[in-house]
């Protein structure tokens, strides 16, 4: 076995902790990995142009742009700011928690796509839940402001990923039948779904705790004092 | 019938006018970075075929603008325009008169692709289906974006030039991180193509003692993840780990039940998705989208949640997949 296209690897942990661009060390690790599998540059070429492109459905994302552009330059981040600060009773762990429990049912269903970063995080969960913490402390700095969109966009992932593995017709349960098939193990989507559960249970637990406890940061004040701190010490 | 290609190609076109109004702004490296994904997307259907007929020029010349993109990002030309925020008061005066009708065109996006793909299998004419079967979700999300696009210019009163300046300033915010998902499942498909992903395998099984089950479980868990950081998707970590680790010690050897193993180890795999910047269009993405200074602030929102699900993993399987 020919160990070396292993270096490619070490090209990625070492220009990540470097913090060179990170799509430059990612092509230059499969520069590495290809020449020392011993490939031409040729093929290398035509691996890298044709990996590229068949990897396309990773970019539709920008399909969303020109209409969340378009509402963002009307006021659609304002306006959802305004639409929590004018509700009472909505806090700012119960919107993240209803989002986490909506974005996990529909990613069940094989729904993935219907919320994202770009689709619902940026135009409407990240203001919202920040007009929801502003309730809470109305003098917010930028860095706790940035904090609170970053929970906001784990939500969205812990969401999608731990529901994602509940759905039988697509992605992660049909590769995992995939596999044990090719290995003369036969198992039905459902017995394999069934498995995730647990886990899908337990991610919406330790999550909506972790929403909680943040939230009390923020009532605390010390969301942006702790951060403070950290810098300090860095 | 709508084809996924389509997507591709309204994508193409919207990277081509991002390209046009670059170079109009005279800012000719950003101009060539867009440039080279329209030409990407408007040709990758031609580009695709003619790989499989096997005429592999056009995907070499891919290849290079590949390399191109990468050196234009590491160049450091891909400046991002400051963000304006003069029209700040306008967005709230705009944002008041239109009140909650603004978001109606925001949850078309999800409210159409929604129905799209529940009432999928009734939409067709005679036997040709509207929609292909081969990615057909996301070809309903590409339609969604396309209605929610006319009912915002509806309800706006843009003009259509207004939205291509829109995507372009979005573009431009999002830079090199836009095309980072797809130069990362590259890495993936060249990784795989070179057998790194085996020797992985062979060198991880060689490391761990075999006999306890704890310890397999154990290993086969924590491959999972740090595989899952490296290539940063579950789906590239778990045939690896699985042939290495999973099927002969596991299954094999400790009669693992194999649906829960797979299960489990796969989210294990997810837990270590939550934590690597190699997961772009999770954790990269996200940070420019949403205009955060630190790189790493998603991933340090996350890593606790990703932490604590890691062990309830771990005891899941361990007490579950040996039933």
């Amino acid at each position: 076995m020919n160990y070396w296209p292993l270096l490619g690897v070490a090209v990625v942990v070492a220009g990540f902790a470097l913090r060179l661009n990170p799509a430059l060390v990612v092509v230059a690790a499969g520069i590495v990995s290809g020449i020392l599998s011993g490939m031409s540059i040729a093929d290398l070429l035509a691996l890298l142009g044709h990996s590229f492109l068949s990897n396309r459905m990773l970019m539709l994302f920008i399909l969303t742009l020109p209409a969340i552009g378009l509402l963002e330059r009307a006021g659609l981040r304002e306006r959802a700011r305004a639409f929590i600060a004018g509700m009472r009773r909505l806090t700012f762990a119960r919107l993240l928690i209803a989002y986490l429990v909506l974005r996990q049912l529909l990613s069940m269903l094989g729904l993935n796509t219907v919320a994202g970063h770009p689709q619902t995080v940026r135009p409407l969960l990240a203001p919202m839940a920040e007009a929801a913490a502003e309730k809470i402390d109305p003098a917010l700095d930028d860095r706790a402001r940035e904090n609170i969109r970053a929970i906001a966009a784990a939500t969205d992932n812990v969401g999608l990923f731990f529901g994602e593995d509940v759905f039988i017709a697509l992605g992660a349960v049909l590769l995992i039948q995939a596999f044990f098939a090719q290995n003369g193990i036969d198992l039905s989507p459902m017995s394999i779904a069934v498995w995730a559960v647990p886990t899908a249970i337990a991610a919406f637990v330790i999550h909506s705790i972790r929403i909680v406890l943040f939230q009390r940061r923020i009532a605390a004040g010390n969301l942006s004092a702790l951060e403070r701190l950290a810098d300090a010490a860095d | 019938m709508l084809r996924i290609e389509y997507a591709y190609w309204l994508c193409g076109i919207l990277l081509a006018i991002c390209a046009l109004l670059e170079l109009g702004s005279r800012r000719f490296p950003q101009a060539a970075f867009w440039g080279i994904l329209a030409i990407c997307f408007l040709g990758g259907d031609t580009i695709e075929s003619a790989f499989a007929a096997g005429n592999k020029t056009p995907s070499q010349l891919v290849g290079v603008g590949v390399v191109v993109l990468a050196l234009l990002a590491g160049s450091g030309k891909l400046k991002r325009k400051s963000e304006f925020d003069e029209d700040h008061a306008s967005r709230i005066a705009s944002a008041a008169r239109l009140g909650n009708k603004l978001f109606m065109p925001a949850l078309l996006i999800p409210a159409v692709t929604l129905l799209l793909a529940l009432t999928q299998p009734w939409l067709h004419v005679g036997d040709i289906s509207l929609f292909d079967a081969r990615q057909s979700t996301l070809t309903a999300l590409a339609a969604a974006c396309v209605v929610a696009l006319f009912a915002a210019m509806w309800l706006t009163r843009a003009r259509p030039a207004a939205a291509g300046v829109e995507t372009a300033r979005l573009l431009d915010a999002l830079s090199w991180a836009a095309v980072l998902p797809m130069l990362l499942a590259t890495l993936g498909g060249v990784f795989t193509a070179t057998g790194v992903g085996d020797a992985i395998g062979h060198l991880s099984a060689a490391a761990i003692p075999v006999d306890s089950r704890a310890a397999c479980v154990f290993a086969y868990a924590l491959g999972m993840v740090v595989f899952t950081v490296i290539m940063g998707n579950a789906f590239a970590a778990f045939p690896v780990m699985t042939a290495g680790i999973g099927l002969p010690l596991l299954v094999v050897d400790h009669h693992a039940n194999p649906a829960a193993l797979g299960a489990l180890g796969m989210l294990s795999g997810y837990c270590g998705t939550l934590l690597t910047p190699m997961a772009a269009n999770f954790n990269i993405v996200p940070v420019a989208l949403l205009e955060l200074r630190d790189p790493n602030a998603v991933i340090k929102a996350q890593w606790q949640t990703a932490t604590c699900l890691f062990f309830a993993n771990l005891i899941f399987m361990y007490f579950l997949a040996f039933r």
